[in-house]
């Protein structure tokens, strides 16, 4: 792309889908736009996904505020469904979920980055800080942490000396009362040893090499003679994951479980990195790194943006779009002292009366915060709606957290909403046929 | 539980800066003394206060006792306890539509209190303060001052035990034996190990502040302490290099206390009815930002980190409308006028002020002891304790830079706190025979201060505790729900605009991945 601002001359580059934003919803919905032949355009700062777990929620927690956790997702869907008609899931059928899991699971596996799905479970298995945490589909990586979680067996948990915010005594200490046979281990990480602070990059990095990983699999030997399980921070490469577990887990004997910690971690930056590097071979035009600076509707066709880092660099005309730029943190979302606004139509925002009624008045209140249900009202094709309750554009829709009515923080639905809600809005707009779609 | 029984000379209830100033006026003295805190020290109005040594300038119309009296500490503690204080001078302002009689007869009050007050040039001043509002009329120079009121209670508290004098933190008053017109003992309960103490001490003075009335009534004498709740904003970043005062009457959000890298603006004045949950509410916050933007219009579009609320114990008649007017000068009470001969009451006043409370209060109880001993605190400098620098921002990142030994982990990365520091403090309380939790740490250094308020800083230094030998029993979710819930009381009244993305993440970590709501 070219640094040079463009003069009004300069052709903008067409395009029949414009995705914006680089997050979860945003990758997933220009694969599916790309996989139903769309051209497809991605714009957005994509420095967000770091903060990925890797983990794909489905759906954990329903009601929240009962706390009802579920084994069975497709169990807990059905409840919500039925008890919060406008929950963005209510309007995706099972069979568009799963469809979307597999198709974002298999483009990652294409990627070096396979997933296990948990069928008609959901999964249970450790934090970082010693909790559990119900998700769905799993990279490799963490296969092996809900196996162990419930074994309880002779499991060893790791932890490297200098990585911050990883205890393996923490954990054990949490666990202590329900897993009699887990034990904690620091190691001192091979090449880091006069270093005071590790970050887990390098660390994985290294990994990715055979004969650092031969000199790290000396290291912990000693340690695994009577475990089945090692848990450990998530550093078992970045590119090569596969290759780097098979290795260390024949060379061990034992099953290795990568544990899902503080941000930013490995698992969001391998996401980040497969979605960047693999996209592009699906026909995705990516523009990560630069936003869309300014956006309008060209009548009932179609949209034209203006995109760079601050000035212009480039302008887009696309067919139909996909919003995807998050809440707050990704920048979807705006507020002042009053009310939240939406950052680049200026759609309108279904959100809490006033700033009292944003949040609790506990942090941990397990019903949610009401701010975290306001976002872009859509209908049933996720096209936002406009004030008089009309799709603000026929080829308009919204994705991911950006969409209201729901609190993926306490469901425990982040990926699988984004991902779902992506699928439904690529969807309707090819079976809408707009202009003779694909 | 039977009672463990602990005898001492005096007892000191209340760790806030009367109370950690009345036990080191003790000390000095020579005199025996325990002093009993509920929470720990400056849990109540001295660590939620503006942190501003006052000059006296603000009181001179409604208040000219307190006005004299706060010149006159103000100008002595920068000599006694001048590590606590940042001398950054101050200013009183006045912009377009503010009482011209008033702008003109500030001065002549100043003298007359013994306030030093000089004018000077708006334009000169407009140059140097450059957040200062345009239609700034007419500026006042005075001797206002910042003050680090957690360091400065912790060393008062610190040279206390130096020299003899006990304490117990978490520990709360739950009842009185009186007999014979006297308290016989102090019934005490500490919340942490369960442990009933019965303090039998000739004298109790009662130090309590906002709940002096609640304790004083415990033994049958009455005060009316009326309850003032103030709340104040943390803006993120240095709005003026002096203290900015409204030249006006005192009245709400009319001041702005710039320390270290951070400004803290207020307050509000509302009357409360009780003490149970007192916290910032987010139309303060929004009055407060309103107010002092017509003094310094930039603190309409800045990011604010964190709001706290303080109750002024204000003692007087309830006839008063406007608690401004309630004098802010302190009272003491020989509660013998009310039969109960060994109990003294000493409450109001200012942080200011601390120090003359505590030697007013000394003087009375050594009178009724039969004591003679001069008070020190006048004369004598507040040693400045190494274990209590590390409120002060930036000096644990200065000490880290200039040197550090290796391993040394930046725990805190917002304020830069290593975890060499978090080892001292946790010594520190250690030596006071306490557990060390996120909590009173960070009441005793900068972390959970900086824009992470606590997320990441928060699992970091719980995981590095939980790897110490010593904190084998360290419950670090449970520890780290209770830090997170205590900051966001005051996180939630400035969401707005960037602080909800930092929200956000926080969220995402803390409920999204680890599912604290959920434990």
């Amino acid at each position: 792309m070219s640094n040079q601002n463009p003069t009004e001359t300069d052709k903008p580059l067409e395009c029949d889908m414009m995705v914006i934003g680089a997050g979860m919803a945003g990758m997933a919905a220009a694969l599916f736009a790309a996989h139903r032949g769309l051209t497809t355009v991605l714009v957005g700062e994509s420095s967000e996904v770091i903060f990925a777990s890797g983990l794909l929620d489905l759906l954990g927690v329903h009601p929240v505020a009962a706390q009802k956790a579920w084994d069975d997702p497709w169990a807990a869907l059905a409840s919500l469904r039925r008890d919060e008609p406008e929950h963005p899931y209510a309007r995706i059928p099972d069979e568009d979920i799963h469809s979307a899991f597999g198709q974002v699971t298999d483009f990652l596996a294409e990627a070096g980055l396979p997933y296990t799905l948990g069928g008609d479970r959901n999964r249970r298995l450790l934090t970082s800080l010693g909790t559990e945490k119900i998700s769905y589909a799993l990279p490799r990586t963490m296969d092996a942490g809900p196996e162990a979680l419930a074994d309880r067996g002779a499991c060893l948990i790791m932890d490297i000396r200098g990585l911050k915010g990883f205890s393996a005594r923490q954990i054990a200490f949490a666990r202590k009362a329900d897993w009699p046979g887990i034990r904690p281990v620091r190691i001192a990480f091979p090449g880091t040893e006069k270093q005071a602070e590790v970050y887990t990059e390098p660390l994985a990095r290294a990994l990715e090499v055979e004969a650092q990983r031969e000199t790290f699999a000396a290291v912990l030997d000693p340690h695994v003679r009577d475990v089945d399980f090692v848990g450990m921070p998530a550093v078992l490469g970045i590119y090569r994951c596969s290759e780097v577990m098979a290795h260390l887990e024949a060379r061990l004997g034992v099953r290795l479980f990568e544990i899902p910690s503080f941000p930013p971690c490995i698992p969001g930056l391998r996401l980040k990195e497969a979605f960047e590097q693999y996209l592009p071979r699906r026909g995705v035009r990516m523009i990560t790194g630069r936003r869309v600076l300014s956006a309008r509707f060209e009548g009932r066709e179609g949209f034209f943006f203006e995109v760079g880092a601050s000035d212009v660099q480039l302008r887009v005309r696309s067919r139909a779009t996909v919003l995807a730029s998050g809440r707050f943190l990704g920048g979807g979302l705006r507020s002042d002292r009053q009310r939240v606004r939406e950052t680049l139509f200026g759609l309108p925002v279904h959100q809490p009366t006033g700033r009292a009624e944003w949040h609790r008045r506990r942090f941990l209140n397990p019903a949610g915060h009401p701010l975290n249900r306001a976002g872009l009202a859509v209908d049933d094709g996720f096209r936002p709606l406009d004030t008089n309750g009309r799709a603000a554009h026929p080829a308009l829709f919204a994705a991911g957290t950006i969409l209201s009515h729901q609190d993926w923080m306490r469901s425990k639905c982040g990926s699988g909403l984004a991902m779902a809600s992506a699928y439904a809005a690529v969807k309707a707009f090819c079976e809408a046929g707009i202009g003779g779609a694909g | 539980m039977s009672e463990k029984i602990v005898k001492t000379r005096v007892l000191v209830i209340g760790g806030g800066a009367t109370g950690t100033g009345v036990a080191r006026d003790l000390a000095l003295r020579g005199i025996d003394c325990l002093l009993v805190e509920r929470h720990d020290i400056t849990s109540g109005a001295s660590g939620a206060n503006h942190g501003l040594l006052h000059s006296g300038a603000r009181y001179v119309s409604s208040d000219p006792v307190s006005a004299s009296e706060c010149a006159r500490e103000g100008r002595l503690l920068k000599k006694l306890a001048a590590h606590c204080i940042e001398d950054t001078g101050g200013l009183f302002v006045a912009v377009k539509g503010d009482d011209e009689n008033y702008i003109a007869d500030f001065p002549g009050l100043c003298r007359k209190c013994g306030v030093n007050c000089r004018q000077v040039d708006v334009a000169e001043v407009l140059e140097r303060e450059t957040a200062l509002s345009p239609d700034t009329i007419a500026v006042y120079a005075v001797e206002d001052a910042a003050v680090d009121p957690f360091r400065l209670c912790l060393e008062n508290m610190a040279h206390a035990l130096d020299l003899g004098a006990g304490l117990q933190r978490h520990s709360e008053v739950t009842g009185f034996t009186v007999r014979n017109g006297r308290i016989a003992a102090t019934h005490v309960q500490n919340h942490l190990t369960g442990e009933a103490l019965r303090v039998e001490a000739d004298l109790v003075i009662n130090a309590s502040g906002a709940w002096a009335g609640q304790i004083a009534a415990m033994t049958g004498a009455e005060i009316h302490v009326l309850y003032s709740k103030g709340s104040l904003l943390i803006a993120d970043h240095r709005l003026a290099q002096r203290v900015i005062n409204r030249l006006r009457p005192s009245s709400d959000a009319d001041i702005l206390v710039p320390g270290g890298t951070v400004s803290i603006l207020g307050t509000t004045s509302i009357r409360i009815q009780t003490l149970d949950d007192i916290r910032p509410t987010i139309e303060e916050s929004d009055f407060i930002v309103d107010t002092a933007a017509q003094m310094l219009p930039e603190l309409q579009k800045t990011r604010y980190i964190r709001a706290y609320a303080g109750v002024r114990p204000l003692v007087g008649s309830q006839k008063g409308e406007n608690d401004r007017s309630v004098s802010r000068n302190f009272s003491l009470f020989d509660h013998a006028e009310s039969g109960v001969e060994n109990f003294i009451t000493i409450t109001g006043g200012k942080l200011t002020t601390y120090r003359l409370m505590a030697e007013k209060a000394v003087d009375l109880a050594c009178d009724k002891l039969g004591i003679d001993a001069p008070c020190l605190t006048a004369v004598q400098p507040l040693p400045a304790c190494e274990d209590f620098q590390w409120t002060e921002p930036g000096l644990a990142a200065k000490q880290w830079i200039q040197d550090h030994e290796a391993g040394d982990l930046m725990l805190c990365e917002c304020e830069m706190v290593p975890s060499s520091v978090i080892s001292r403090v946790m010594a520190s309380i250690r030596k006071q025979n306490e557990k060390p939790d996120l909590r009173s740490i960070g009441l005793r250094s900068r972390i959970g201060k900086g824009s992470c308020q606590g997320a990441f800083c928060g699992v970091r230094i719980s995981a590095y505790m939980s790897d110490l030998p010593e904190m084998q029993d360290y419950d670090a979710v449970t520890d780290l729900r209770r830090f997170l819930e205590g900051r966001w009381k005051g996180i939630r009244p400035v969401l707005w605009d960037a602080s909800l993305a930092q929200e956000e993440l926080q969220e995402a970590l803390h409920c999204g991945l680890f599912g604290l709501e959920l434990e």
